[in-house]
């Protein structure tokens, strides 16, 4: 639309988004950052044991200065374990919520651009998936199939696809029988077409919020399931592994529990501030 | 006189019939319901015909199965004489650059999320006409035939009024040329100073463009302006086809008379034939002529025979007994 653009709107200026956004994208990039990072950021292996400063409390509670966050009880650096759990949970977190988005939606897409016989199944297989409860699923699979870091994202991918899949197939039918779909399949579209272009940026909004409530709920199922000893598996470090293991400690050692609780609440409180703050910003009827 | 015998018209149709089922409560046995039930019909290039009916006779099914969108339980139609491919694979999708159609909910039927130039350009880009400075002249061109300026293509839909949409719809519709346009109730989700300037538009736009168009809708006046050609369809099938002037002042189907006495006229008070009756059900068709009960001047041959759509000497089409036989009308 080159020549066409003498005139735009000039309303549409860059502004500053809300200072709780800044902190949210502040935090994400950081939690991004250290992920990527890791290697770099960390003072010490994530398996160093410091025999001699055994759960040593942090700094400012009369702890030593080189282990800022303090350490656990087999003197292993809370600060570096700490960053490594974020990139493992990260890892976690964003590929499970990925890999569920994207089975949910493409399902979602199929049952509703082919109806008949395959949404039934897709549709089966979204109530199945909703009535099972998801903790005894991933108990049945990680212990038949043993444990790996790939299977375990891809498992907790499966968590919440029926949702994306109910919203998309609803959001599709309803958008192919009388509105825009049904316009633009009647231009000539094709279905890739009328799909990706037009009824996913559609839909989008619903989806991202739908994955901004997913991401911390994964977040916190990794965690139980390392917890029960199904996730990661040790001497690997997560963020839901250090809580359950710093439980031990509660009385004694809170710093190993606190500090990767505290990260697990901001990170999640942050995506959904970036969700809901970026469907609205995806949407050029609220601009 | 409705199909010549040496050309072939640009659309013709033939006994389109399309059935839904439909089920009363959970376990209720499911009915048929004709929605559309013996309609015949053609169209000549370039010009309009017009499909007259009260919501729920099945003028849109038709629209949608003259287009191809839907395809019928019986009965043909045939685009510049050749069938119409299934709906949704390639040469179906391919006809599409040569037929449109034009929704009645303008904000509806375009995308809110992409600006106005883009899709107006968008049948371009998929049926692959022209490069891309072409299909950005085009688009241009497309503007401002339909009355649009050329910074109107960077808004988006929400951004425009009603009119300014269904213009923007009809820009995209044009913008392959076709050959035939389906213009669904183009103008009952627009206001009445705005629906003037629509239908005016479109009749200029089909003498730029040469387009057929079938003109769907309930405003019989509105489709007078625009029509060489009305049909006047009562549950599913048409009752009588003619000239927009004759059928609009001398309507002879029973129906048509009560449409036409509906429209409402400065100075002519208290002469509205007011139908008896409740509106049809397609579901329940009545046997014989589907319009009987409500009918004024029905008599016992109506409830038993369903009349066909014939012409009458003057050339008119009609499908009621007492149309054909003036010695009846006036015994009853």
């Amino acid at each position: 639309m080159s020549d066409v653009a003498i005139a735009a709107p000039a309303a549409r200026r860059f502004r500053l988004p809300p200072t709780l956004v800044m902190f949210a994208l502040g935090w994400v990039g950081l939690m991004l950052a250290t992920a990527f990072l890791a290697d770099v950021l960390a003072p010490y292996s994530y398996t160093a044991l410091d025999l001699r400063n055994r759960l040593a409390p942090p700094i400012g509670f009369g702890g030593v200065l080189i282990h800022p966050l303090g350490t656990d009880e087999l003197g292993r650096d809370v600060f570096s374990r700490l960053i490594y759990s974020i990139r493992m949970s990260l890892l976690i977190a964003f590929g499970a919520t990925l890999i569920g988005a994207a089975l949910g939606t493409s399902l979602g897409f199929l049952a509703a651009h082919f109806r008949g016989l395959v949404e039934q199944c897709v549709m089966a297989l979204v109530d199945f998936s909703a009535s099972i409860p998801f903790l005894i699923l991933a108990l049945s699979v990680l212990a038949f199939f043993g444990n790996s870091l790939t299977l375990f994202i891809c498992l907790l991918g499966l968590h919440a696809w029926e949702r994306y899949a109910r919203i998309a197939r609803g959001l599709a039918i309803s958008a192919g029988s009388q509105g825009y779909a049904a316009a633009v399949r009647q231009l000539g579209a094709s279905p890739w077409r009328n799909y990706g272009r037009h009824v996913l940026p559609n839909i989008a909004s619903t989806l991202i919020v739908s994955m901004t409530l997913a991401f911390p709920e994964i977040i916190l199922l990794e965690s139980g399931l390392s917890f029960l000893g199904l996730g990661v598996q040790p001497p690997e470090t997560s963020l839901g592994s250090m809580v359950g293991y710093g439980r031990e400690y509660l009385t004694r050692a809170p710093w190993i529990l606190l500090s990767p609780a505290a990260v697990i609440v901001l990170t999640t409180f942050s995506v959904s501030v970036l969700g809901d703050w970026l469907r609205d910003r995806l949407d050029p009827t609220l601009r | 006189m409705r199909t010549s015998p040496i050309t072939t018209p640009l659309l013709e149709a033939q006994n389109l019939m399309r059935r839904y089922w439909m089920r009363r409560g959970a376990f209720g046995k499911a009915t048929e319901v004709r929605a559309v039930d013996g309609v015949s019909l053609s169209l000549e290039r370039g010009k309009t015909l017009g499909l007259v009916g009260e919501s729920g006779c099945g003028k849109s099914t038709t629209g949608r199965l003259v287009l191809g969108l839907e395809t019928p339980d019986a009965g043909t139609v045939a685009f510049q004489g050749a069938p119409m491919p299934a709906p949704g694979t390639a040469p179906w999708r391919a006809q599409r650059a040569r037929m449109q159609m034009v929704f009645q909910d303008p904000l509806g039927a375009l995308d809110r999320r992409l600006t106005i130039g883009v899709q107006v350009r968008e049948p371009l880009d998929i049926h692959g006409i022209g490069d891309a400075a072409a299909r950005e002249k085009r688009v241009l061109h497309l503007l401002h035939a339909t009355g649009l300026r050329p910074e109107q293509a960077e808004r988006y839909p929400h951004e425009l009024s009603g009119g300014q949409r269904q213009r923007a719809v009809l820009a995209r519709a044009l913008a392959t040329d076709p050959a035939l346009l389906v213009c669904d109730e183009p103008i009952s989700a627009l206001d009445v100073s705005i629906q003037a300037q629509v239908m005016n538009l479109l009749v200029k736009l089909q003498r730029e463009f040469g387009t057929a168009i079938l003109f769907i809708s309930h405003d019989l006046r509105a489709v007078r302006q625009v029509s060489h050609r009305v049909a006047v369809m009562y549950l599913g099938r048409i009752v009588e086809e003619g000239e927009p002037d004759d059928v609009l002042h001398s309507p002879a189907h029973p129906y048509s008379q009560a449409l036409v006495s509906a429209i409402p006229h400065p100075g002519r008070g208290g002469q509205r034939i007011l139908l008896q009756g409740d509106p049809p059900n397609p579901a329940d068709r009545p046997s014989g002529c589907a319009f009987h009960p409500r009918c004024p001047v029905a008599f016992a041959r109506c409830s038993q025979e369903s009349p066909a759509l014939t012409a009458r000497p003057d050339g008119r089409l009609v499908a009621c007994h007492l149309a054909h036989e003036p010695a009846i009308a006036r015994a009853a």
